[in-house]
């Protein structure tokens, strides 16, 4: 019990809670490394995975690739980088941003690959081009998984940013490594709990988002929406002749 | 709706229990804690700090009691001092390489230190009834406070207090546990008036990292022990001490009651043969050429007709 107690002593003491070292300003760095490696791993992943989800190429060469990043040990790659570029803070950045790359493009190209080949199909046909196709139907209906690989990259990535206090005076992770070394559990599982905080919150904000994002069509088309309805019928109601002649098709 | 409500309830449930059972874990004594030892009674537990030259050591003093006849069990790596020193003091190690000052200070917080016997006198006064150092080696690795030959000719510093002359902000960089140690950063401001900016942590105890934050000018003071081949390889100054701020460090062996007088005796020839370029010499055959600790031990005993 004796940890509990002498954690939240640690976290209830009002010295802990100032100055360069205090849990705000730790926090505040947290939270802004977090965002800046999300930021430069979506930058990246996100129009490589767009392309592939669209094209339907290179597929295999992206999972083979990001499946190699997820392997590599974040610690060991951060020292190896820190070890061209010097200590501070561009290493962890590097060594984050290849840990978060690979969930942001596997949400990007398989949000792409979800969607009904049909409703492609129709957007060319009404004569959207390539780029109206991505932006106007991909895009908005690939959305929700997008999110979904932003969501899993960013627990990821709020939890292991820790790692930047191994060379910098940055983070959360201060109060890890510090409180391995002096020997204060209170301080490590303090700061243990102000990370786990940390990424509960920003996981509520992505799932309030992923729900956000879903198109008002796509929502309205949903069965449990309907009693009663089919979801096979909804397009009928809402949309325009092609539709139909293509429902009458199908029957 | 209803199955969405009853998928997220399922989910805070799990991680509530999650939580209790991980908190519960916690809750139930020190997670690090060894299981009960189940080494038989003749067998002496011989342990290491996660330092490559401490382990050196450590299978040196392993080698030499395997040779006398005795059961070693390796016990090697165990973290720094703040982890390994209550195993040792409850009787888990019973041999392990140590550092005169350096152990005295976390044993005793008023200690005064003085010269290499004084250290080790007041060391041995300062151990539980249950152990008890053996003979001290010449060899020391002590801590120091180390510059770049480039920034010592630039500002004329040869010892601690001349830092005072540095007319830019110094920033000291090492592991963070070196901020709150009684010769650290805080100790160079009040005791000397060092114009000290700032503290970066580089958690890797004076390795690769730290030299390229000091050859960098990243930092411009680091914690590198003395010795260490890097000192001479990089052309790094450690800056004399005549104050006693770094209590002097001779290596020593910390033993429980099982080491009997035959072990001892073999520890203390150990001792006796182990001067300070040896332990450089031995470092350097570590870092530099990357053989194992166990080849250099080996190598070094039959050296010294000690196996």
């Amino acid at each position: 019990m004796t940890f509990l107690t002498e954690t939240l002593a640690w976290l209830l003491d009002p010295a802990h809670w100032v100055g360069a070292g205090g849990i705000p300003t730790r926090l505040a760095q947290h939270l802004l490394f977090t965002l800046v490696t999300l930021v430069v791993a979506a930058v990246i992943a996100v129009p490589i995975g767009f392309l592939i989800g669209h094209t339907g190429r290179g597929r295999g060469l992206a999972v083979a690739i990001s499946g190699a990043f997820r392997a590599i040990p974040t610690l060991g790659l951060l020292t190896l980088v820190a070890l061209w570029v010097g200590i501070g803070l561009n290493a962890p950045y590097v060594a984050l941003t290849v840990l978060a790359i690979p969930p942001i493009l596997a949400g990007a190209y398989t949000g792409f690959e979800a969607i009904d080949r049909k409703i492609i199909d129709a957007a060319r046909a009404v004569g959207m081009s390539e780029m109206q196709i991505v932006l106007k139907v991909e895009l908005p209906l690939g959305l929700p998984l997008l999110i979904g690989g932003l969501r899993s990259a960013t627990l990821q990535v709020v939890a292991t940013a820790t790692l930047a206090a191994y060379i910098a005076d940055f983070g959360l992770g201060r109060y890890l490594f510090e409180g391995l070394r002096i020997r204060d559990y209170g301080e490590m599982l303090g700061g243990s709990i102000l990370v786990i905080l940390l990424a509960i919150v920003l996981e509520g904000l992505f799932a309030l988002a992923q729900k956000l994002v879903v198109p008002r069509g796509v929502t309205a088309g949903r069965p449990t929406d309907i009693p009663g309805g089919s979801s096979r019928s909804r397009p009928v109601m809402e949309l325009t002749i092609e539709e139909g002649n293509s429902h009458v098709r199908n029957e | 709706m209803f199955a969405m409500n009853r998928g997220r309830l399922t989910l805070i449930g799990a991680v509530a229990v999650g939580a209790v059972v991980a908190l519960a874990g916690c809750a139930s004594g020190d997670p690090l804690a060894e299981p009960s030892n189940s080494a038989a009674a003749d067998t002496i537990v011989v342990g290491s700090q996660a330092y490559y030259s401490n382990e050196i050591i450590a299978e040196i003093y392993s080698q030499a009691l395997e040779a006398g006849g005795f059961t070693v069990d390796r016990q090697f790596q165990i973290g720094q001092r703040e982890v390994y020193l209550p195993d040792i003091e409850a009787g888990k190690i019973d041999v392990f390489p140590e550092y005169s000052g350096s152990l005295l200070q976390a044993l005793d917080k008023e200690a005064v230190g003085g010269t290499s016997d004084e250290t080790y006198d007041e060391l041995q006064a300062a151990l539980p009834d249950n152990l008890r150092v053996l003979d001290k080696a010449d060899a020391s690795d002590q801590n120091s406070w180390t510059v770049t030959d480039a920034f010592a000719s630039q500002y004329g510093l040869t010892d601690i207090a001349s830092l005072t002359k540095v007319t830019e902000p110094i920033t000291v960089g090492g592991n963070s546990e070196l901020e709150t140690r009684p010769y650290g950063p805080t100790a160079l401001k009040e005791k000397y008036g060092i114009n000290i900016a700032g503290f970066v942590p580089v958690e890797d105890s004076g390795g690769p990292l730290t030299l390229k934050a000091l050859v960098d000018g990243d930092i411009q003071l680091a914690n590198i022990y003395t010795a260490d081949p890097n000192i001479k390889t990089n052309n790094l100054v450690a800056l004399a001490d005549p104050d006693g701020l770094f209590f002097p460090d001779n290596v020593v062996p910390v033993v429980s009651e099982k080491v009997d007088d035959s072990a001892a005796a073999i520890l203390n020839k150990v001792s006796a043969a182990l001067t300070a370029d040896t332990l450089v010499d031995l470092n350097s055959q570590s870092k530099n050429d990357q053989l194992s600790a166990d080849k250099i031990a080996t190598t070094w005993l039959t050296q010294e007709k000690l196996l």
